[in-house]
């Protein structure tokens, strides 16, 4: 393992029992997080980014969940660490924001107390302190009167302020990583802009790495220096945002670069058209032989129906899980 | 500058918040039904406050001379077969019914609400342990449960407020376990426990307080149910025991004048089911106001 990496997930499994049967969620996902950098994960609904997430700070309840792998966070696995131990490690070092700024604070709680509740938890300073830093993370995440808005209950705030009080709680006891999962997604556009303007400043301020989870492209381009490509709970691609999106491998990835409309340029495909995926993706319980795109996938092979391909590493900095590579 | 901007701010929100409480009350003060509850509720209250005031005089005493007398002046409920007034020991007895209803209900509450906590929050074996023995109370119509109960520790104020306590404790777990499945599925919950907060202060501070609504409901509709428990058994002699004046003992003595001075058991009777209006009417009225949603 190189140095330098925060995080490093080796052979993630997230499964989860149901009655139809054992549902995989995440299939042996490897990932890396670089100190102070942000990965973007990106994929359709459905494919498992959220539960990645989910697993790293082990939040889902097991049963029916169970998680199996490596995640290896500060030279030690999160998943050998006793329940009071992973507990010590969330809000503290590792901290997540949801996607949904509107239900993620308790309603009956003020937003002061809500974001102190971490500080108190971990930093063991009184309550008065705590609130006191609470506030402060209140000015920094830019919200107006940030003494009566921490006093305030969150029926009062907007979507993007609630998201921003959010950004504070994941913030305020400055972790070393931060799982943002879809933080854009619920909000209108100029204020996705803002809150990632937020995130990149405070992300510089406190050298927070971050994962950065969407399905916006737009954003990844933005904000991510690497990104990993999910499909059905596995890793499909990974490669630095650039050549990401200068040159695809899977066509998967292309697929998703290929239905983004771009305005003033025509398609590679020198249509103006734009371009789909066909097909759905298919479910957990019924995963197709072989490659799991191949159902979908124009230029699929004999092999695809009937392996499932290898991760290559087409260069240093690259992989992609694809036959057509090999 | 940051004060300037602030002090008209926070008057501004206070007197949001106050608006809330004072639409709330509005509300509530448009239900005529529970406008008379809380009338009802309040008569009541102030009696077993003041008992000793309003009527000075023993309770218990009896003046045999005087017994079974019908309303008159000086007993404006007549007597009962001792020569007590009635009046006299229906204003006593509300101290009784108030005393055994707020302690039967601090009994379901103490007991069901930690219980419902528990089991709905963790799940699992501790609720699939929890939820069997609450079926397993739930199978007993309620009243017969106390019945048993009494039956086991004997009779007397202190056991007919355990009895009757524990015959409700399922009623809370199920309402409380219910509410605890809902509110710990919510993001606030999960993005908690992201922050690395303790089980029991998410059980204390994230799910309890979300909780209140249908437990203050709920409280309220127990009131009436535990006066009428505690009657019950009081009627049936295995409640308070004499000469301590209880409704339900009274009504249960009344029963044998029943043809010859009916008044005996009538005027208990109606204090019974007036107590037990009052708290039912206010309880739905409640229910109406804090969560149009929430019915039971």
């Amino acid at each position: 393992m190189r140095q330098g990496f925060l995080l490093s997930v080796r052979g993630l499994r997230t499964r989860f029992h149901t009655y139809d049967g054992v549902v995989t969620a995440v299939d042996r996902v490897s990932l890396d997080v670089y100190r102070g950098e942000t990965l973007g994960v990106v994929g359709e609904s459905g494919c498992g980014k959220s539960v990645t997430a989910l697993s790293i700070l082990r939040l889902l309840r097991s049963p029916p969940a169970e998680i199996e792998g490596i995640i290896r966070f500060e030279g030690t696995n999160l998943l050998d660490l006793s329940r009071d131990e992973i507990r010590r490690v969330r809000g503290n070092a590792i901290s997540m924001i949801f996607q949904e700024p509107m239900t993620s604070l308790n309603p009956v709680l003020t937003v002061g107390e809500q974001i102190s509740e971490a500080i108190k938890l971990h930093q063991g300073v009184t309550r008065q302190e705590a609130l006191r830093r609470a506030v402060e993370m209140l000015e920094m995440v830019q919200i107006p009167a940030p003494d009566a808005r921490a006093q305030e209950y969150p029926h009062k705030l907007s979507g993007g302020m609630r998201q921003r009080a959010m950004i504070a709680m994941a913030l305020s006891c400055h972790p070393q990583l931060l799982l943002a999962d879809e933080p854009t997604t619920a909000l209108d556009v100029t204020i996705q802009a803002q809150i990632v303007d937020l995130m990149q400043r405070l992300k510089e301020e406190f050298e927070t790495s971050i994962v950065l989870i969407t399905h916006n492209l737009g954003l990844i381009a933005e904000m991510a220096k690497r990104v990993v490509v999910m499909y059905t709970g596995q890793v499909v691609e990974e490669a630095p945002v650039e050549d990401l999106f200068r040159e695809p491998l899977h066509p998967y990835t292309r697929g998703l670069l290929g239905s983004i409309p771009w305005i003033g340029r025509k398609l590679e495909t020198g249509r103006r058209q734009l371009q789909e995926i066909p097909g759905i993706v298919p479910s957990l319980l019924e995963m197709p032989d072989g490659c799991r795109f191949h159902p979908r996938c124009n230029q699929a092979m004999d092999i695809c129906r009937k392996e499932e391909p290898p991760l290559i590493e087409p260069n240093d900095r690259r992989k992609v899980l694809c036959w057509l590579w090999a | 500058m940051n004060e300037a901007i602030q002090t008209p701010v926070n008057r501004v929100q206070a007197r949001l918040a106050d608006s809330q409480l004072r639409r709330n009350w509005a509300k509530l003060k448009r239900n005529k039904a529970a406008v008379f509850g809380g009338v009802l509720i309040l008569i009541y209250v102030f009696t077993a406050l003041l008992a000793p005031v309003i009527f000075p005089r023993s309770p218990s005493a009896p003046d045999l001379d005087r017994s079974l007398e019908g309303p008159s002046l000086k007993h404006p409920l007549g007597t009962d077969e001792l020569g007590r007034s009635i009046l006299g020991r229906i204003i006593h007895g509300s101290r009784v019914s108030l005393l055994i209803a707020i302690g039967v209900v601090s009994v379901g509450l103490l007991v069901g609400v930690p219980l419902g906590l528990v089991s709905g929050y963790y799940g699992g074996k501790v609720d699939f342990g929890i939820q069997r023995v609450t079926d397993t109370m739930l199978a007993f119509p309620g009243f017969l449960l106390a019945l048993a109960l009494v039956a086991v520790l004997g009779v007397g104020l202190k056991n007919t407020v355990i009895s009757v306590g524990i015959s409700m404790v399922p009623l809370y777990i199920r309402l409380v376990r219910g509410c605890a499945l809902s509110v710990k599925e919510q993001v606030y919950v999960e993005a908690a426990k992201a922050v690395g907060t303790r089980d029991v202060a998410i059980l204390l501070r994230h799910i309890l307080p979300n909780v209140m609504v249908p437990i203050t409901v709920q409280t309220s509709l127990g009131m009436g149910t535990a006066i009428l428990f505690a009657a019950g058994l009081g009627f049936l002699g295995l409640g308070v025991q004499p000469p301590t004046p209880e409704w339900g003992a009274m009504l249960g003595s009344g029963r044998a004048y029943l043809f010859n001075a009916p008044h005996v058991a009538t005027f208990p009777g109606i204090a019974i089911f007036l107590a037990v209006l009052g708290f039912n009417l206010s309880g739905d009225g409640l229910r109406d106001v804090l969560d149009p949603r929430f019915k039971l």
